[in-house]
């Protein structure tokens, strides 16, 4: 059996599956129900300075975008942070925290970006027992109008400052959070590191409107006929959240520097990729607003029988195996050709890949061959895209082989075994610079 | 088998204690009709036509529209319905066929598009095309009295004769070109087999009617009941009075056992008594058998038994003369029949009727087999079922009487690709000719072209 357990910064957890600062983190009953159905550790929902608690709407919060079935793949909220008295969090992260001492217990803060703010708070959490901090730079609405969340979480000077103001008045282990709102993750994650922070977390919700009503014309949620800009998470974000991990694991300033993966993880799959990607850890808020704590055994047991397979013991036998081979596209072998292949017993004739490449590719498949519905790739006009292996309906029905040897039908040129990128391609105007 | 040898053996005439072949109705309690002649298949409700509508893959040259008779253009009303248009799925059903609420419930959907369905091929369970079109289709009628609009009057005058599917389909396509309609049926009420044919609990309620109703509500055709090609109309006179004609008459005719004894009580035409009751305002007062035997293999044999059982008949046998597979019913009809407590039983065909006191008492079957080429032959051994009622049901014919010089072709009336009969005025379409099988999506499809050839002919 793998050994799921985790040491990130010295935060133990029996396994990597941490529930993010959100509803589900809020208080605890939430927390001890989730440690009760298996999950390694979270991190409670952002406390605020002290003082009269801030207020959420009384009206609908959340929004959502749908696939088949109404699957949910994307959730939408306008949520603040813990609407809570401080006290009362504190008191329930310590008592938490003594009942379930084997569970990572992170707390998530956010304050004025004032040092006076974050020195005041930080010892109160410290004497929870609370195993680190992280600092909420994400929230993309209500907060960051306050000049709190991802205001500050945009700009990286500001990141660094609160980091180390932080790093020098506790103990705990400190982890940025980062919001996706930035056109470039990577310097946000720098000034984390220069400020000291010991890992980022990644990412928060992305600023979205979900939906407009047709009827009232208002922004959904609607509260009394208007909607403002809420966080964007769940299935959806994957991708997006995916490549900034990818990003900072590669950066040549962050290389190294401990990441908690967020955004999206709903099975151990999703969970797997971001270790691969070098997460430590990994976090998770609306897969368990969407199903309920209990989906954490499936993702214990998937990524537990992956990594038996594979012949992983630890966690750590696995992670960031993925970075070396994020690459930017200059890198890609050009040389590399593929041609798509349709297994005609798991075909059932859609059509979907045709009228795909027809109306919109390389009229790569056929439709009719000798009169009969039939569905056949021409290699002399295949581009190997990838396009009709995302739109058939029935799993590796389509698959890319890889031409080894022999002549491209579409180019009429012979398959080359060897590596060559653009950096060196005769049409890269910069190559024949260089080579001038 | 010993146990029908046995049957041969008793002197079935007067069975012991029993006085008369025994047919009658309320045979059941109230309820129990009012259960029996329910939907069949319950329509939809909103959320399970969006479930179901999420699992249509918008194939490309859709294989079920290529099913459809009529051509529907089933992945886009589906997304329509995904998309919350309900209205807007309806009219690409009604653009294609005009009946497609009716269709929506008697189609043998899983001969036709369901069978094409994509998800049949790969799970055994295709998208359930009929009770979402009958879901589109239920939405606009309820908020619209007709579909479509007329173009301007074009002063031109068609007949057509039946106002069965294809005449219906035929008249409404010409109405919306502009032309004027007059619809002359025979009977009083239209319909065509939709009103006195169909199964009761496939289309529950008056919905024959509300369909026609729907369909004239488009303007410019006048109902003319009680009016027969041959009594009322000549093809000449009708030729003469208007532009074109249109012949949508069905079959008329039933075939014959061809056994003595035919004309005893008790021995009917499946389709007569199935019109019977498909009138019956109150199902409790239709009678049946006790004991009933329906011969025949297809869609009537079928929707006779059926609906025998449900009004009480205690023991209902379908015999067809061949196996299963070469039955027209379909395996589903056959399973329809079989939980409705039909027993099937095959390659046996009518011998003898037995009569007594003038009325029917039971019926011998030789036993059949067939041979490499498809030939059935008898094989001499006979077995006899008691039954107080014998529904023939092997088929329907046309009866050309009225139709003049008008050519046939396989006993029905010919026409050419455009549905236009040797008559260069007249069309034809349906039932009462001979192509494709006798459905009423078929109909529907009949009418509608012969409407496009009519609609050319005119304006030429
Ligand atoms: C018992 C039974 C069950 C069936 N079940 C199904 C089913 O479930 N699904 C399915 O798709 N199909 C079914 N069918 C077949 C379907 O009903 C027919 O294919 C369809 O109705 C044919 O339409 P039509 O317009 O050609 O003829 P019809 O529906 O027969 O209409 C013909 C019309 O013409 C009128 N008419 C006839 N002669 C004259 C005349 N001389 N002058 C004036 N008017 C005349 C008649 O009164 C009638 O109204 C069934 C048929 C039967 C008999
Ligand atoms: C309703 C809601 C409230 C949230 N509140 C907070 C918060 O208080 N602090 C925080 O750091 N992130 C908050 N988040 C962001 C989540 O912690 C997480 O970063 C984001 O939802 C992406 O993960 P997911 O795709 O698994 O949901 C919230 C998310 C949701 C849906
Ligand atoms: S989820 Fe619970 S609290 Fe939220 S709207 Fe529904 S019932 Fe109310
Ligand atoms: S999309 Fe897939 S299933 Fe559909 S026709 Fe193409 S290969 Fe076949
Ligand atoms: S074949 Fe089935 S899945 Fe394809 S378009 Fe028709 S109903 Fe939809």
């Amino acid at each position: 059996m793998a050994d799921l357990s985790t040491n990130f910064l010295g935060i133990r957890s029996p396994n990597p599956f941490w529930l993010a600062s959100a509803p589900p983190t809020d208080k605890q009953y939430n927390v001890e129900r989730a440690f009760r159905a298996g999950w390694g550790g979270v991190v409670w929902k952002t406390l605020g300075e002290d003082g009269p608690p801030v207020v959420n709407v009384n009206g609908p919060r959340y929004g959502a975008i749908h696939g088949a079935d109404r699957r949910l793949l994307g959730l939408n909220n306008i949520e603040l942070i813990t609407d809570r008295p401080l006290e009362v969090n504190l008191r329930e992260i310590a008592e938490v925290k003594k009942n379930w001492p084997d569970r990572a217990m992170i707390v998530s803060i956010m304050v004025p970006c004032e040092e006076q703010a974050w020195k005041a708070i930080l010892p109160l959490v410290e004497a929870t027992g609370a195993d680190g901090i992280e600092l909420n730079f994400g929230c993309p609405h209500g907060m960051s109008e306050r000049g709190m969340g991802s205001a500050v979480g945009q700009v990286p000077e500001y990141i660094e400052m609160v980091a180390r103001w932080c790093k020098q008045t506790t103990r705990m282990p400190v982890i940025v959070k980062l919001t996706p709102n930035i056109t470039d993750i990577r310097y946000p994650a720098r000034a984390a590191k220069k400020g000291g922070a010991d890992a980022v977390s990644l990412i928060n919700t992305i600023s979205s409107i979900i939906s407009v009503d047709l009827d009232s014309f208002s922004p959904t949620p609607s509260i009394d006929g208007r909607g403002s800009h809420g966080g964007y998470c769940g299935p959806a974000v994957k991708p997006i959240a995916l490549n900034m991990v990818a990003e900072i694991a590669r950066d040549a300033e962050t290389r190294g520097l401990p990441i908690s993966g967020i955004g999206g993880i709903t099975t151990w799959r999703d969970a797997a990729e971001y270790i691969a990607l070098g997460c430590g850890t990994v976090q998770v808020c609306t897969a368990a607003m969407t199903y309920g704590f209990k989906i954490v055994q499936e993702m214990i047991d998937g990524l537990s029988a992956y990594m038996d397979e594979k012949g992983f013991r630890t966690i750590e036998d696995f992670r960031g195996r993925a970075v070396p081979n994020v690459t930017d596209w200059q890198y890609l072998n050009l040389n590399y050709i593929a041609k798509a292949r349709i297994d005609q017993d798991a075909c059932i004739k859609c059509g979907r890949c045709h009228i795909a490449c027809e109306d919109t590719s390389h009229q790569a498949i056929t439709s009719m061959v000798d009169g009969k519905r039939h569905f056949e790739v021409i290699d002399a006009e295949c581009v190997g895209c990838n396009l009709c292996v995302s739109v058939c309906p029935v799993e590796n029905c389509i698959t890319m082989e890889e031409m080894v040897a022999g002549t491209d039908p579409r180019t009429g040129r012979p398959v080359s075994p060897d590596y060559a990128n653009w950096t060196t391609h005769p049409n890269n105007p910069m190559a024949r610079v260089a080579a001038e | 088998m010993t146990e029908l040898a046995a049957a041969d053996t008793v002197p079935f005439e007067t069975a012991p204690g029993t006085a008369g072949p025994d047919i009658r109705g309320q045979r059941l309690a109230a309820a129990d009709y009012a259960r029996n002649f329910s939907d069949m298949h319950p329509p939809l409700g909103r959320h399970e036509a969006l479930v179901e509508s999420d699992r249509c893959y918008f194939c490309y040259d859709a294989p079920c529209q290529t099913a459809c008779p009529t051509g529907i253009d089933i992945p886009l009303f589906i997304r329509k319905i995904g998309t919350g248009n309900v209205d807007g799925a309806a009219s690409t059903i009604f653009e294609a066929n005009i009946l497609g609420g009716m269709c929506a419930r008697v189609c043998p959907t899983e001969t036709l598009c369901e069978d094409a369905c994509v998800r049949h091929t790969a799970e055994d369970r295709p998208v359930r095309i009929g009770l979402l079109q009958r879901y589109a289709t239920d939405h606009f009628m309820q908020g619209h009295t007709s579909f479509g609009t007329r173009k301007a009057p074009t002063g031109k005058r068609v007949a057509v004769v039946g106002a069965g599917p294809a005449g219906l389909s035929c008249a409404h396509a010409l109405a919306s070109e502009g032309h004027d309609v007059t619809i002359f049926d025979a009977r009083g009420k239209p319909g065509g087999l939709n009103e006195h044919g169909i199964a009761a609990y496939k289309a529950v309620g008056d919905f024959a009617q509300e369909e026609v109703d729907f369909i004239l509500g488009i303007g410019g055709i006048t109902l003319e009941g009680g009016k027969a090609l041959g009594r009322d109309l000549a093809i000449e006179t009708l030729t003469a009075e208007f532009d074109a004609v249109f012949l949508g008459v069905g079959l008329q005719g039933v075939n014959a056992l061809g056994l003595s004894g035919e004309a005893a009580a008790g021995v009917v035409d499946a389709v007569a008594w199935i019109e019977a009751m498909r009138q019956a305002e109150d199902k409790g007062n239709v009678p049946v058998g006790r004991r009933v035997v329906v011969i025949g293999g297809g869609m009537t044999a079928v929707d006779a038994a059926v609906q025998a059982r449900k009004l009480g008949a205690e023991e209902v046998t379908m015999v067809y003369r061949r196996g299963e597979a070469a039955m027209n019913a379909s395996a589903f009809e056959r399973e329809v029949a079989r939980n409705a407590g039909v027993v099937i039983r095959t390659f046996a065909r009518p011998a003898e009727l037995h009569v007594a006191a003038g009325a029917v008492t039971g019926i011998s079957f030789e036993k059949t087999v067939t041979d490499a080429e498809g030939r059935l032959t008898g094989t001499g051994e006979r077995f006899t079922l008691a039954a107080d009622q014998v529904m023939k049901a092997i088929g329907q014919s046309f009866e050309p009487g009225p139709l003049g010089t008008i050519g046939l072709e396989d006993g029905r009336i010919a026409v050419d690709a455009a549905f236009r009969t040797t008559n260069a005025k007249v069309w034809a379409g349906g039932d009462c000719v001979p192509a494709g099988e006798d459905l009423t999506v078929v109909a529907v499809e009949h009418g509608k072209r012969a409407a496009r050839s009519i609609n050319a002919a005119l304006k030429a």
